[in-house]
C-alpha cells in the first residue's frame, strides 16, 4: 500500500502544490508583519506543510470535515480554502470570511466543512467529532471522515482528552494529527510530558495510532493515507504524531532563539520543503524544471491575494451590527453604553 | 393531577423531540436512567438513538454540541449540576459564544443548567451561574420560575438560533406545582409582573420570585402593596417593564440566589439608576447570596440566601427611606 501511494503521481504532486503554496504565502506574511502591514500576530507553519497538506489532500472537500490549527496552511490550501481567504483575514478586509471580526489563522468556513478555530488549544477536538455526530445521526455519515490537527502543547490539555476520549466511545471517523513541534510556544518536550512518544497515548484511548517522521513527505502521504483510510472504513479514531521541528518562531513576533542549535542541527531540524523536493526528483514524480516552475506560479498566486486583499475596503465601525445574536430577541431592550465608536 | 416544574422541563423535552427531527439530548446519565433529576425519564426508550449518555466530559459535551449545531442539528445538553458546567466555560463562552459574530453561522444548541440551592447540597451543587454566562456577548440566559414558563421557555430556546444558557432551578424542580401547564407563555426578553403593587418593586427571577411573593404576602398584612416582577429572562434584560414599575412605586429592590459581586441585580439596579434615576424616591437595593461559598448545612444554607424574612426587612428599610 505505501508504494502505491507514494507512486501515485498526481497526489504527490498535490500534496506538494499546497506545500508550495503555503511556504510561499507564508513568506510573504513574514515580510508584510515585519513592514508593518499586517496588525495582530502571524504564525507559520514552516516545517509542517508534509503533514498538514498531506491530510488535506486525504479529506474529500463538500463531504469530509477539517478542523486546521495554527499551523496549518498547507492544509487549509489542500482542502480547498483559496489564499484570498487568507491574505484578506490577515489584512483585515472586510470581504473575507471573517470580516475583520476575528483575524489571523482563526478563519474558517464553518458550513463548509472548516471551522474556525478558537485560540483555546484542544478546543476543536470535540466540535469535529460533533459534526460527525450530526451526520452519524442525519444517517450520512457513511464514508465521511473528520480531522483535525493540534502541537505537542494541546495534548496536555483537558480539552484534547475529553475530545478524544468521547470520539473514541462514539467510534467516530475521526483523524487528530499532533504535529510534535518539540516547543509549545517556548516549552520544550521534556517540560510538557513524560512519556516516551505521544502515539503511546492512543493506546489509552483504546483508538489507532501511528507515527511518523513528518519531515518526510513520503513518510507522511504513506501513514496518513492509511490512518485516513482507517477511519473511512469505520475503525473508529486514529491518533498521528508527527515528529518534526518547527521552523520558525511561535510567532513573527518571536525569533525562537531558545530552540537549541543541536535541534535544528539533528534529523528532525531539515526542511521538510526541500527533503519532498529531492523526494519528487529522484523518484520521476516532478523535474527540477517544474518545480521552478510551479515556484513562479505559486508566487504571482501569492502576490494576487495580497494585491487584492490589500485594495479591499476595511470594516467600518459606524455601519458594523454590534449585535452577538442572529435572533431578534427584544433588541429594543438590548443595552450599550456606546451608540457610536469612540 | 398536577404538573411539577420538571414535568414541564421533560414535557418540553419529549414534545421537542417528537416534533423536531433535528433535536437530540446529550448528557450525564440522561439516558436509560433518566437523568439525576430524572428530567429525562423515558425518553431514551420512547425515542431511541436521540437521547445519549455522555462521558464526564463537560467541555466535549459542548463541543460536540457546537460542531451538530454546525451541521444542522438543535442539541440539548444537559449538565448534570450548573456548577459543572464551569468545566465547559471555555466551550460555551469562547466557542460557542462568539460563532454567530466571527463567522455569521449561529449555533443554537440549549445548555440546560440544573442552579441554584437546595438543603444539603454544598458547595459545589447549588450555583446560580447566571450572571457569569449573562457577561458574554452571544448568549441568551433564561431563567423560568414558574411551571409553565419552564415548558414554553424550553421549547423557545431551542426555536432560537442562538446559543441559549437555559438555568432551571432545583429547588423548583418538585416543590413547584401546576394544575396544568397554561397557554400565558410571553416571548423571550419579556419580563412578567407576578404581583401587582405601588410602594416598591421587587426584581426577581428562578426561585426568588417565590421568596419575593412570600415577602410580599407577609408585607401586604401591614398594608404595603409590593410589585413583584419576575425576570424570566436575565440577558435580553427587560427594562421597559422595570422601569415602569418602578416609574408606578419608586423603590427597587432587586434580589437574587447568585453571589453578591456584580450580577444580575447589579446590572438591575445600575441600569435603573442609569436610565431611571428621577423615577426613584429611595436608594435602589439589592440582596443577593452572601460572599461565601454555598454552605452545607441546611441551617448555614438557609441564611445565605435571601429569604422571605431578608427580603420584608430589606423592603422595610426601603419603605421607610
Amino acid at each position: 500500500m505505501t508504494d502505491d501511494v507514494v507512486k501515485n503521481r498526481k497526489f504527490m504532486r498535490s500534496i506538494f502544490h499546497s506545500m508550495l503554496r503555503a511556504r510561499l504565502l507564508e513568506n510573504k506574511l513574514s515580510s508584510l508583519y515585519k513592514a508593518g502591514k499586517i496588525v495582530g500576530g502571524v504564525y507559520l507553519g514552516k516545517g509542517q506543510e508534509a503533514v498538514s497538506a498531506t491530510l488535506g489532500t486525504c479529506l474529500i472537500p463538500g463531504q469530509d470535515f477539517f478542523a486546521p490549527l495554527i499551523r496549518d496552511q498547507a492544509g487549509r490550501t489542500a482542502f480547498g480554502e483559496p489564499l484570498i481567504d487568507c491574505t484578506r483575514t490577515y489584512l483585515g478586509s472586510a470581504s473575507g470570511p471573517m470580516r475583520g471580526r476575528d483575524g489571523n489563522i482563526h478563519r474558517g468556513r464553518p458550513t463548509m466543512g472548516m471551522p474556525a478555530m478558537i485560540s483555546h488549544l484542544g478546543a476543536q477536538v470535540p466540535v469535529i467529532a460533533g459534526m460527525l455526530f450530526a451526520k452519524r445521526l442525519q444517517g450520512t455519515l457513511a464514508g465521511r471522515v473528520g480531522a483535525t490537527c493540534v502541537g505537542d502543547g494541546a495534548t496536555s490539555t483537558g480539552a484534547f482528552h475529553e475530545g478524544l476520549n468521547l470520539a473514541a466511545v462514539e467510534k467516530l471517523p475521526m483523524v487528530v494529527i499532533v504535529a510534535n513541534n518539540q516547543f509549545a510556544y517556548s516549552t520544550p518536550n521534556t517540560r510538557q510530558f513524560a512519556c516516551h512518544d505521544l502515539v503511546e497515548k492512543a493506546r489509552g484511548y483504546g483508538i489507532g495510532g501511528f507515527a511518523v517522521d513528518g519531515t518526510d513527505l513520503f513518510a507522511c502521504a504513506s501513514v496518513i493515507t492509511e490512518a485516513v483510510q482507517r477511519a473511512r472504513e469505520g475503525r473508529g479514531p486514529q491518533l498521528v504524531v508527527a515528529h518534526l521541528l518547527r521552523l520558525s518562531g511561535h510567532g513573527e513576533h518571536d525569533d525562537g532563539s531558545y530552540v537549541p542549535r543541536e535541534n535544528r542541527e539533528d534529523h528532525y531540524g531539515r526542511d521538510c520543503i526541500d527533503i519532498a523536493t529531492r523526494q519528487l526528483i529522484d523518484h520521476g514524480l516532478a523535474t527540477e524544471e517544474e518545480i521552478q516552475s510551479w515556484h513562479q506560479q505559486f508566487a504571482d498566486e501569492v502576490q494576487r491575494a495580497v494585491a487584492q486583499a490589500q485594495q479591499e475596503a476595511v470594516p467600518d465601525p459606524y455601519r458594523e451590527d454590534w449585535s452577538a445574536l442572529s435572533s431578534s430577541v427584544s433588541p429594543a431592550h438590548q443595552h450599550s453604553n456606546q451608540k457610536e465608536p469612540s | 393531577m398536577s404538573v411539577t416544574y420538571i414535568d414541564a422541563i421533560r414535557e418540553a423535552q419529549e414534545t421537542l423531540l417528537r416534533e423536531d427531527p433535528r433535536v437530540f439530548l446529550y448528557g450525564q446519565d440522561i439516558a436509560t436512567f433518566g437523568g439525576a433529576f430524572k428530567a429525562t425519564k423515558g425518553l431514551a426508550e420512547a425515542f431511541p438513538n436521540r437521547v445519549f449518555d455522555s462521558p464526564i466530559s463537560e467541555d466535549a459535551m459542548i463541543g460536540l454540541a457546537v460542531g451538530a449545531a454546525i451541521e444542522g442539528m438543535r442539541p440539548i445538553v444537559e449538565m448534570q449540576f450548573a456548577d459543572f458546567s464551569s468545566i465547559a466555560f471555555n466551550q460555551i463562552v469562547n466557542q460557542a459564544a462568539t460563532h454567530f459574530y466571527r463567522t455569521g453561522v449561529p449555533i443554537p444548541i440549549t445548555v440546560r443548567l440544573p442552579s441554584g440551592g437546595t438543603p444539603g447540597s454544598g458547595p459545589f451543587h447549588s450555583q446560580s451561574m447566571e450572571g457569569i454566562y449573562a457577561q458574554y456577548p452571544g448568549l441568551v440566559v433564561l431563567t423560568p420560575a414558574s411551571v409553565s414558563d419552564a415548558y414554553h421557555m424550553l421549547i423557545d430556546a431551542v426555536a432560537l438560533d442562538d446559543p441559549v444558557i437555559f438555568c432551571e432551578h432545583k429547588f423548583l424542580y418538585r416543590w413547584l406545582k401546576a394544575k396544568s401547564i397554561q397557554n400565558d407563555h410571553l416571548p423571550i426578553g419579556q419580563a412578567r409582573i407576578v404581583r401587582p403593587g405601588k410602594h416598591a418593586t421587587v426584581v426577581a427571577y428562578s426561585a426568588m420570585v417565590h421568596e419575593a411573593v412570600r415577602a410580599a404576602e407577609r408585607l401586604h398584612e401591614d398594608g404595603w402593596e409590593i410589585e413583584v416582577v419576575d425576570l424570566r429572562s436575565v440577558k435580553p434584560l427587560d427594562m421597559d417593564t422595570v422601569l415602569a414599575s418602578v416609574a408606578r412605586t419608586g423603590r427597587l429592590l432587586a434580589v437574587g440566589e447568585a453571589f453578591p459581586w456584580g450580577g444580575v441585580t447589579a446590572e438591575v439596579v445600575a441600569r435603573t439608576v442609569s436610565e431611571g434615576f428621577h423615577l426613584l424616591d429611595a436608594p435602589p437595593q439589592r440582596l443577593n447570596s452572601r460572599d461565601t461559598p454555598v454552605p452545607y448545612h441546611p441551617k448555614l444554607w438557609a441564611a445565605h440566601r435571601p429569604t422571605p424574612e431578608s427580603i420584608q426587612e430589606a423592603l422595610r428599610k426601603l419603605l421607610n427611606f
